[in-house]
């Protein structure tokens, strides 16, 4: 009964055995929307068909849409059976099923949120939930200071002895500094930091512990991981799709606030930090908050920034619309769909070498990268001509699509004379880890449930990472102009220019 | 890409797969392990294709071994798969005449450098492990005493010859039921007093989780016959109550919890391909299977004297 107590029949060398999750529901906010439909269901359907749910587990939505229970779990059983990724089975299906409950109603209705309450005290008796309910926040972020007022209103944020609340909610986290600051103290105010897990979907563990693995478990890459022997670091999200369906949300967010602020920041950290003294949440946070406070802002941020709407053109075979010709995006729009930036890590491992992060819509292919390019040999004892072809040595750590390693660099060309050009070595972490790995929402939903420390930030690397990027905002702001590039390209002639520059050229991913 | 060799040496057989690999449009290699694969005429399709299916998580190369009847000259064919839908590569080798004796000298040259060496027995496993030439060059040993024509004395075997290394699927085929005990002491965390299970009389996996109960709970697991052919429910019994896991069909078990009462869960009976992968994601020594195991022969051989 007491957290001394000690499962016999788990042992550290027991490998084999996965965590369940103890007893508890999940209550979905926005049930109905694009992400419960598409991600969240089927995540939780496939966590329940790997045997990962507690056998209890209550699975509650809250939706304004007109639904009664019933439509409700039409709708999920459609989602788990179009989206999971492992078998259909209706028995297991059937088991959720029973745990399946639906409330009705606005944020703003109390009534609902004291009908919530009453759900929640019900399966507690029901299905041995056991008090211990997590909320997931599947709303645009300007509802959430008011659910999350409701959650405590109603009591639904308050535990008992042993049982625990917890909030999810996900990107963005606030707008700039100020508004996330706002957002913080709202769910501080609810509920205790180790109870909100803040959720990057994309960053999920494995590409984490990837990156950290790589760097940390082996010997040949950390002496050279720094300004002696980088020149500089790229990185790369680049997406083939447009803003589809998402105008509402995109236009005035923009690809810096989209991305850069969370994804591409947290892989910079990653990338720059120190060696953590372990692997747990808290050391890893706290070096991950020494990075985002040293990286430094462009003082001339109009040198060394840029950003940009792609306009119509033929990308990947078919003819796509510019930016200002989407549906719902007022044709003065200054929203920027791709962004480039450069920072500065004010370190003695990083100093003089900069970040590049460039994150765009529309772009030539789909990839999301970290390339560390490397500084030329000090001396080439080849002729001029024989080292023509040759670049600089880069490492490259490919998040997305194919994950795994590239490492270029030079090698004689088959044939009499001696030339020297790049090759690239390849490394993937295999169609193998791909295939049995579970979806990114599988495991973070169960890293909520089983109360795993995520690996995900908390409130001070937010505010950090909205200090770095506020005043490139700012400045953006100011300006009603904005360059434009090509569907299809790899972005605007102004984002070759920022880096050509310092006298470097952006890689083609 | 297929390439069959006829009367043949390791050396050619190396040289044909960088040919083929050549063929293929990608001579580069990323694959994990080696693994070898002893089986027979009878079980060779079988084995192989849940071993490619166990290479797209592991990319491996697959060496498939046959020895073939000892007398007569000593010979060596190969069979050669690169590409066609599958990761890694595969090799089938038929040993004939004196070199059946001696297969681990056509499959040392064709181990993949460094990488870790694994050895799996589909069926057939030596009676001693040891006896078999090509365990010296795996440092992973995958036997299956499942099928066995008397599981329980395979197993007894395997845990009289224990190397650190190796492991049985009986074990493996464990991981949900010991998955759903676990769990479920989590939750009602109370001190168990006594144990039950009821299995088939010939169920090594069954006297596997008894030796692991006893062992990991320090009581006594009594065992009931039943005449379905794997394990039919295991009971616990706490000052709480008792936990039970009740198996209902191919894939679900009724479980059951003090106070909770019974619920349908997941309780997958997984092909073999499932249990390779599981075995091959560590490739360590199994600390738990070995403690399990020797609690087993410990038991046994209490029962044998009394």
């Amino acid at each position: 009964m007491t957290s001394a107590y000690v499962n016999p029949l788990r042992d550290d060398q027991d490998r084999r055995l996965p965590q369940i999750a103890g007893p508890c529901s999940v209550t979905i906010f926005g049930i109905t929307g694009d992400l419960a439909t598409r991600k969240l269901i089927p995540a939780i359907y496939d966590l329940a068909n790997r045997g990962l749910l507690p056998p209890g587990f209550s699975l509650i939505g809250f939706a304004r849409q007109d639904l009664d229970l019933d439509g409700f779990i039409k709708l999920a059983y459609e989602a788990a059976k179009s989206r999971a990724r492992t078998p259909f089975r209706e028995e297991v299906w059937k088991q959720l099923e029973a745990g399946i409950r639906f409330v009705r109603g606005d944020f703003s209705d109390d009534l609902a949120f004291a009908e919530l309450a009453r759900t929640i005290a019900a399966v507690d008796d029901e299905r041995g939930t056991g008090g211990n309910h997590a909320f997931y926040l599947s709303i645009p972020p300007g509802f959430f200071p008011q659910v999350v007022g409701q959650l405590k209103e109603h009591g639904l944020a308050e535990v008992s002895d042993g049982s625990w609340r917890r909030v999810v909610i996900e990107k963005p986290f606030g707008h700039d500094l100020a508004s996330a600051k706002e957002l913080n103290k709202i769910v501080s105010d609810v509920f205790p930091r180790e109870s909100v897990f803040r959720i990057d979907h994309y960053l999920g563990k494995e590409t984490v512990q990837n990156i950290l693995a790589f760097r940390f478990a082996n010997g040949m890459f950390e002496p050279i991981w720094n300004s002696n022997y980088i020149d500089h670091v790229q990185i790369t999200m680049a997406e083939d799709i447009g803003i589809g369906g998402r105008a509402g949300y995109f236009d005035g967010i923009g690809a810096a606030r989209d991305v850069i602020q969370n994804h591409l920041l947290q892989l910079m950290a990653l990338v720059a930090m120190e060696e953590p003294v372990s692997f747990n949440a808290y050391s890893l946070r706290i070096e991950k908050q020494k990075v985002l406070a040293s990286a430094r802002t462009p003082e001339r941020i109009d040198l060394h920034t840029a950003r940009a709407q792609y306009t119509a053109g033929w990308a990947g075979g078919e003819h796509v619309a510019g930016y200002l010709e989407e549906a719902d995006i007022p044709a003065t729009s200054t929203t920027e769909t791709y962004a480039a930036i450069r920072l500065d890590v004010d370190t003695r491992r990083w100093a003089g070498v900069p970040f590049y992060l460039r994150a765009g819509k529309r772009l030539g292919r789909r990839v999301t990268e970290v390339a560390v390019v490397f500084k030329r040999a000090p001396h080439q004892p080849f002729t001029k001509t024989a080292t023509e072809e040759l670049g600089q040595n880069a490492l490259v750590m490919r998040i997305q699509p194919d994950e795994g390693v590239t490492l270029r660099f030079g090698s004689k060309v088959p044939g009499t004379a001696m030339e020297i050009r790049d090759v690239n070595m390849d490394f993937a972490y295999g169609g193998s880890f791909v295939e049995s790995s579970p979806e990114a929402y599988e495991r973070l939903i169960l890293d909520v449930l089983l109360g795993e420390p995520p690996l995900f930030p908390q409130h001070e690397e937010v505010e950090l990472s909205w200090e770095i990027l506020d005043p490139i905002i700012e400045k953006w702001s100011r300006s009603s102009k904005i360059d434009t590039y090509e569907s299809g390209t790899w972005g605007p002639a102004s984002a070759d220019a920022m880096i050509a520059r310092d006298g470097r050229t952006w890689r083609r991913p | 890409m297929k390439i069959d060799l006829q009367t043949t040496n390791s050396a050619k057989i190396a040289t044909a797969m960088v040919k083929a690999r050549h063929a293929a449009g990608s001579p580069a290699m990323d694959m994990v392990l080696t693994l070898i694969v002893v089986t027979d005429e009878e079980g060779v399709s079988e084995a192989l294709n849940d071993a490619t299916a166990i290479a797209r998580e592991h990319p491996a190369r697959i060496v498939g071994v046959i020895r073939e009847s000892a007398r007569g000259a000593a010979a060596l064919d190969a069979k050669i798969r690169i590409g066609n839908n599958m990761s890694g590569e595969s090799i089938l080798l038929r040993v004939r005449g004196p070199l059946a004796q001696h297969a681990e000298s056509v499959v040392l040259p064709l181990l993949l450098p460094d990488s870790p060496v694994v050895v799996w027995w589909p069926t057939h496993a030596p009676k001693n492990p040891a006896d078999d030439a090509l365990r010296g060059l795996a440092q992973r040993r995958l036997t299956d005493c499942a099928t066995a024509k008397v599981p329980r004395n395979a197993l007894l075997s395997q845990a009289e010859n224990y190397a650190p290394g190796d492991t049985d699927l009986t074990w493996t085929r464990l991981t949900p039921w010991r998955a759903l005990l676990a769990a479920a002491l989590d939750q009602v965390q109370s001190p168990v007093t006594r144990g039950a299970i009821t299995a088939s009389r010939t169920s090594a996996s069954a006297q596997l989780l008894i030796s692991w109960l006893e062992g990991r709970l320090g009581i006594e697991v009594d065992f009931t016959p039943s005449d379905t052919p794997y394990i039919q429910s295991v009971t616990l019994t706490t000052e709480l109550g008792d936990v039970s896991v009740i198996h209902r069909d191919q894939n679900t078990a009724n479980y059951v919890l003090p106070g909770l009462g019974s619920r349908i869960v997941p309780l997958e009976h997984r092909p073999v391909a499932g249990l390779l992968a599981e075995d091959l994601r560590r490739l360590d020594q199994d600390d738990v299977y070995a403690a399990a195991l020797m609690h087993f022969q410990a038991r046994h051989a209490k029962a044998s004297a009394s």
